[in-house]
């Protein structure tokens, strides 16, 4: 088993134990894919899914996608995006910050800026 | 402090708790009738685009930047309501209109009152859909021009001034989430040649619907007004947006003609033995957008159309799996 399917299985099974929508059937349906895929994917028997259906399966399971797609060994179209336009910034950024502790982290977190009102 | 993550406001007080953390978004919603009618409460049609308006200060007007906070986009006569996440961390949080509060009709004070009430609790309180003008009665959220005379702002002070949303939230005291725990107690941004027109958009009192606001259980004392964190959402109409971020708005929700006759549920919640807000007298007194548009012989809601919400479908508290969305394939 891999870690993104125990991670899937363990967070659906918890659900399921309290709302029957949560059967692997029916979560399958509700993603758009085979039951006997999410078998799989849950089994770690395949490789994880694309990240289209690893996002749909996140939110399905009222988990992060972000979280799920890195168990997944992939990064969101959105944030390749972020770090293609800047390659050489981000990739020190997030070097730099790799063993920072999350309070130092949320930091240098773009805050909302509050005004005059 | 708050951070802008997909689109939602994530308030998070690491100096009060590790756990006090809290999550605000804007909600596309149909609008429903404003026929005097009570609705139950209609979907969740995703969340409204927030952007840092900092991001857009070469065009912005200088009143907005001045504010700081984020920017939405809203149609006119647009509906939305406000979604409320929370793990298990209680927080007392103020919601107001043109600096109006939402529940009491009062101007905006930095602090928590408690006679009357002007904060909702979450997590008890998971939606907050309009201006609580009656008990359990709210008059749904409706993005309207200010300077006409129908948002609330301008019903209850007389000027249009301020418009946009403003919150504040306020953790629980760590000492007493801390109790709380140990009992158990808790079960649950194109360049513009011109200058930028600056008319801001406000909120205006829609229909009627049936939508508890819950009273505070724990009390005045649970909450920890020495650390509060605050945000001036500024609404720019479908122009404005369009100008200063580039990006199209998201497209108008379908009406709640069709909506509705495509059999699509609409929404009841059940709080438990939560008891409910009364209205306030400043708020017994607004008067809806419709009401308004007839006394002064405008039309300012297309598609107002009496529906019957039949299809009805009860939430419950404490249910972490529950959704008040439109069905995937909608309308």
């Amino acid at each position: 088993m891999t870690r993104f399917g125990e991670a899937a299985t363990a967070t659906r099974q918890r659900l399921r134990e309290t709302d029957r929508r949560y059967s692997l059937r029916q979560v399958a349906r509700r993603i758009g894919v085979e039951p006997s895929y999410l078998s799989k994917v849950e089994r770690g028997q395949v490789a994880p899914p694309s990240e289209a259906t690893t996002v749909r399966l996140a939110r399905e399971l009222g988990q992060d996608p972000d979280v799920f797609l890195a168990m997944a060994g992939k990064v969101s179209r959105d944030l390749q995006d972020v770090i293609c336009k800047r390659p050489a910034l981000f990739a020190e950024l997030i070097r730099q910050l790799k063993d920072a502790p999350d309070h130092a982290i949320l930091h240098i977190v773009r805050e909302v800026r509050d005004g005059d009102w | 402090m708050i951070t802008l993550e997909n689109n939602s406001l994530e308030f998070r007080f690491p100096e009060v708790h590790e756990a006090a953390r809290c999550s605000i978004d804007f909600q596309q919603t149909l609008r429903i009738p404003d026929d005097g009618l009570d609705y139950p409460l209609p979907p969740g049609m995703g969340r409204f685009p927030l952007r840092h308006l900092d991001d857009y200060a070469r065009r912005a007007p200088r009143d907005w930047l001045r504010r700081g906070g984020v920017l939405m986009p809203m149609h006119q006569a647009e509906a939305m309501w406000i979604s409320f996440g929370s793990g298990s961390y209680p927080f007392a949080v103020k919601i107001a209109a043109g600096k109006t509060c939402a529940l009491t009709g009062d101007a905006w004070a930095n602090h928590l009152n408690t006679d009357p009430q002007d904060y909702l609790v979450i997590p008890e309180q998971p939606w907050l859909d309009g201006f609580c003008v009656a008990k359990g009665i709210v008059r749904q959220f409706v993005a309207m021009p200010l300077g006409e005379g129908y948002s609330a702002e301008e019903q209850l002070t007389g000027a249009g001034e301020h418009g946009g949303l403003q919150i504040i939230a306020y953790p629980m005291k760590a000492e007493r989430y801390e109790d709380l725990r140990s009992e158990a107690v808790v079960a649950y941004a194109p360049i513009l040649s011109e200058p930028l027109d600056d008319a801001a958009m406000g909120l205006a009192p829609g229909g009627r619907m049936r939508q508890e606001i819950y009273e505070d259980d724990y009390g005045l004392d649970a909450w920890d007004q020495r650390h509060a964190s605050r945000c001036f959402v500024t609404i720019a109409n479908s122009t404005q947006w369009l100008a200063l971020t580039g990006e199209r708005p998201p497209t108008e929700p379908p009406t709640a003609r069709d909506y509705t006759g495509a059999g699509l549920p609409w929404f009841d919640y059940y709080g438990g033995d939560l008891e409910a807000l009364a209205e306030t007298e400043k708020m017994r007194g607004l008067v809806s957008v419709a009401q308004l548009g007839a006394q002064k012989s405008q039309t300012p809601l297309p598609d107002n159309e009496s529906v019957d919400a039949a299809n009805v479908v009860t939430l419950r508290a404490a249910s972490a799996t529950q959704v008040r969305e439109m069905p995937v394939g909608g309308v």
